[in-house]
């Protein structure tokens, strides 16, 4: 089975993010880039895919700029075979994104593609749905355990409610929640290796998909903030505020 | 401008989060109708019914809808789509499991979770709520998840009728098998009054009960930190943050929580935060309200005292 990993290069996750004073965007200069936590996370899922063989290759796809590539090392380094690495400078959307995708799973011959539930920077959550759709297989979003079997999945979904299973016919789309493993950390050897693994250049153009934007972004501001209050002394004083000062109890 | 609301509910009865989509669904503008899709769901449509504002509510009844899977979700929502404008849904994960597929389908960029409607912007917390955006779609039929939290119910004294349609779903390729759900009395983590969260500091699921005694006492929903419920401690469900549920009530109490963005970023806009933490230094005193200073294992159990002195 081929499975396609999609990664995103994002704001690391340990940085707070910094409006332009222009309201146009986030400030992404001079600031550390990652991949995208759950991508990580859906890496190291095909990576033990392929372990067990039940992965026969691994291809790491991001669409992004110049440096998307770093993310793809990224990957490759985790254990990912070889590397697609789309490039624009246009910070695309994720309709946009699914359309590429849809196109580099179909050339590939992908049969399952792992990717993140959401990226930490738009938080849209959207990307893998579209995918899903436009191939037209099934999915499985959040999933906290994976189980291949012969033509299918059991995936076991993290829900609003607690947990739940399903069975997928493959080919599929599979995204992935916090639970589902940890990622390893890439060893220097791995490192070293992943700087000779392929990555092949390709354009939104290749694949022939229009990439203009849907939404307008009118302003991007500040949220409002929150200023500290008072610390108090004990149990009971805290019971005092909420009950008489703030009355929420 | 018709818009179609996509109601929440467990089969059995109808959630609140619709009520508060509708009233994102008012600000788009245009008739309000609602879908109940689901199996056996009757009783919840007659409840959408009675939501203020809400022209006519669609029943669709199918067994493949019992657990709203979203390739059946898709097939129901697009092919109604025909007659509205836009479609909103509540944010929870079934929604979004689902709503890409419709967005896909109809060649639309998603507008997700949002906070707030004006004209025909609309706004959305990105960066962990560390920025907020404002945006405009050219799309010809728009599709919107919201931020329940962000928006009050709609009343209720309306009289919509129930029409009932039917949907043809098809082969789906995928299969519901079991599902495990965390049985609760308290109430409901999103819509809560009061929320009492753990963190890691809580040390172990048992310890929970610590959190659990004073939750009952005021009637509280409880949530935690991501790394209470990476660590076992607690279901993963009541998992409150930037990826997990987004939560807004009148008193947020968090225990043995640090406050990382990923955290605020899904309590940061509840009315009143009170947080217990034996840091000064953590940043979750930052956005509290109240601070207390103090081992938890000491505290909560004053604090249970306390309680139980003013009535509780
Ligand atoms: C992709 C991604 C998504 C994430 N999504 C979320 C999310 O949705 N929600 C979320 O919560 N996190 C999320 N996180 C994790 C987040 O970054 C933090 O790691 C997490 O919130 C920390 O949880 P915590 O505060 O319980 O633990 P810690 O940061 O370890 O804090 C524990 C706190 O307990 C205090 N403490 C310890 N013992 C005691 C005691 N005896 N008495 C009093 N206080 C005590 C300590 O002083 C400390 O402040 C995400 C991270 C990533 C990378
Ligand atoms: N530019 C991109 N390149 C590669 N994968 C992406 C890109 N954008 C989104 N994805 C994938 O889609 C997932 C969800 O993203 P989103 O819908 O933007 O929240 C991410 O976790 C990635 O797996």
């Amino acid at each position: 089975m081929k499975v396609l990993v999609p990664v995103k290069r994002v704001l690391d996750y340990n940085v707070k993010a910094r409006v332009k004073p222009d309201q146009s965007g986030v400030d992404l200069s001079n600031v550390k880039m990652s991949m995208n936590p759950f991508d990580e996370i859906a890496v190291e899922e095909a990576v033990r895919m392929q372990e067990k063989s039940v992965a026969t290759e691994t291809i790491a796809v991001s669409i992004g700029p110049a440096k998307a590539q770093e993310t793809i090392r990224t990957a490759l380094a985790m254990g990912v075979d070889r590397g697609v690495h789309v490039t624009t400078d246009e910070d695309l959307e994720p309709l946009a994104v699914a359309k590429i995708l849809k196109a580099v799973a179909e050339a590939e011959g992908a049969e399952l593609i792992l990717m993140g539930k959401q990226a930490i920077d738009n938080d849209y959550g959207a990307t893998g749905g579209m995918l899903s759709a436009m191939l037209g297989w099934p999915i499985g979003q959040y999933a906290n355990t994976i189980e291949t079997k012969e033509g299918a999945l059991t995936v076991k979904r993290e829900i609003d409610g607690g947990l739940q299973t399903v069975e997928l016919r493959l080919p599929a789309v599979v995204t992935t929640d916090l639970r589902l493993n940890e990622p390893r950390y890439a060893s220097l050897p791995n490192i070293m290796k992943a700087k000779r693994k392929p990555i092949e250049a390709k354009t939104p153009a290749d694949y022939g998909v229009d990439t203009a934007p849907r939404l307008t972004v009118v302003k991007v501001t500040e949220p409002k903030t929150r200023e500290a209050g008072v610390k108090v002394e004990d149990a009971a004083a805290l019971v005092d505020k909420l009950k008489n000062e703030a009355g929420v109890i | 401008m018709a818009v179609l609301v996509i109601a929440e509910h467990d089969n059995a009865s109808l959630k609140d989060a619709t009520a508060k989509t509708v009233t994102a669904a008012a600000k788009v503008g245009g008739d309000i109708d609602v879908l109940v899709a689901g199996k056996g769901a009757s009783a919840a449509a007659e409840s959408a019914g009675k939501i203020d504002g809400v022209r006519a509510v669609i029943h669709v009844d199918h067994d493949l809808l019992e657990y709203q899977m979203p390739e059946a979700m898709e097939a129901t929502v697009v092919a109604l789509m025909d007659g509205y404008d836009a479609v909103l849904s509540p944010d929870g994960k079934t929604h979004q499991a689902y709503m890409p597929r419709v967005a896909a389908r109809l060649d639309t960029q998603q507008i997700s979770s949002v906070t707030g409607i004006e004209g025909d912007t609309f706004e959305r917390p990105i960066y962990a709520g560390n920025a907020v955006a404002y945006v405009k779609s050219g799309d010809p039929k728009k599709v919107v998840t919201v931020r329940t939290t962000a928006f009050a119910p709609a009343g209720e004294g309306g009289s919509a009728s129930v029409k009932s349609e039917s949907a043809d779903i098809g082969d789906t390729g995928s299969a519901f098998v079991s599902e495990e759900l965390s049985k609760s009395d308290r109430p409901e983590l999103t819509g809560a009054k009061i929320v009492v969260s753990g963190g890691r500091g809580m040390g172990s699921g048992e310890n929970f009960s610590l959190l659990e005694g004073i939750a009952d006492k005021l009637g509280a929903a409880m949530g935690a930190s991501r790394a209470a419920v990476d660590a076992g401690y607690v279901p993963n469900d009541w998992q409150v943050g930037q990826t997990g549920k987004a939560v807004a009530p009148e008193l947020y109490l968090a225990v043995g929580i640090s406050g990382a963005i990923q955290h605020l970023a899904g309590m940061k806009d509840s009315k009143v935060i009170a947080a217990i933490n034996k840091d000064e230094e953590a940043p979750i005193f930052s956005v509290a309200d109240y601070g207390l200073v103090a081992d938890l294992f000491k505290a909560l159990p004053e604090l249970e005292a306390e309680l139980a002195k003013v009535g509780y």
